[in-house]
């Protein structure tokens, strides 16, 4: 979901007269209002000097634990594949029950790595600086 | 997990959830002191909870972040509504 200071009503007019050029059927999720900024300032990305949110992204797991965020200043866009990324990533490890970690690099289809006694010095067995990158 | 709020000439919002039970919660928002320290929430903790007005699927809606308890969740702050980026 996403949130700025903006009211329910300019989330109205800007997703029914411009999103919706850009998204077939609108922006799909709850567009929320954080008026007055307190949300953001709770988060630790309300921004008071200009009086609007930085721009945060938190990944919430589904026991409501943050298990990442990034925050930008305003003029510099987020990387959606990169948070999808990540989400993927947190997903793997959490159905592994945390027997999987999710090294440098790594997207789905990527090894893992198994962290245990055996791992400890091994890791260049596993894993070399190639895979850093896609 | 949300109700649906009738348009009025209001600026309905929301804030931080800081009261335990549901019916403290109703009122809360209200009467919560303003946040005035500058800390980042952390990794590895539970966010903090809060409800908010906003506009979903043709409808003027509230949600509250604990309804969504069992999904992960993408919660994206953004300077404002027609900007550029």
């Amino acid at each position: 979901m996403s949130i700025s200071i903006d009211s329910m009503f300019v989330h109205k007019m800007w997703n029914d007269h411009e999103l919706t050029k850009m998204v077939d059927g609108g922006v799909p999720f709850p567009m929320l209002s954080d008026a007055g900024g307190q949300i953001g300032a709770l988060y630790g990305v309300f921004n008071e000097a200009a009086g609007v949110e930085n721009r945060g992204r938190f990944i919430i797991d589904p026991d409501g634990v943050c298990q990442g965020y990034e925050v930008l200043t305003p003029p510099v866009g987020r990387n959606v594949n990169e948070t999808i990324r990540q989400v993927q990533a947190f997903q793997l490890v959490r159905a592994s029950k945390g027997t999987e970690a999710t090294p440098a690099g790594w997207r789905p289809g990527k090894n893992t790595l198994k962290p245990g006694v055996n791992l400890v010095g091994n890791v260049w067995k596993e894993w070399d600086t190639s895979m850093a990158n896609d | 997990m949300s109700e649906e709020l009738e348009p009025g000439c209001t600026r309905p919002t929301g804030g931080p959830i800081v009261a335990e039970t549901a019916d403290e919660a109703a009122t809360a928002p209200a009467d919560a002191a303003p946040v005035k320290e500058r800390t980042m929430i952390h990794v590895g903790e539970k966010v903090p909870d809060f409800r908010a007005a906003g506009y979903h699927e043709g409808a003027f809606v509230e949600k509250q972040l604990s309804d969504y308890l069992g999904k992960w969740v993408l919660l994206c702050f953004y300077p404002g509504d027609f900007t550029y980026v």
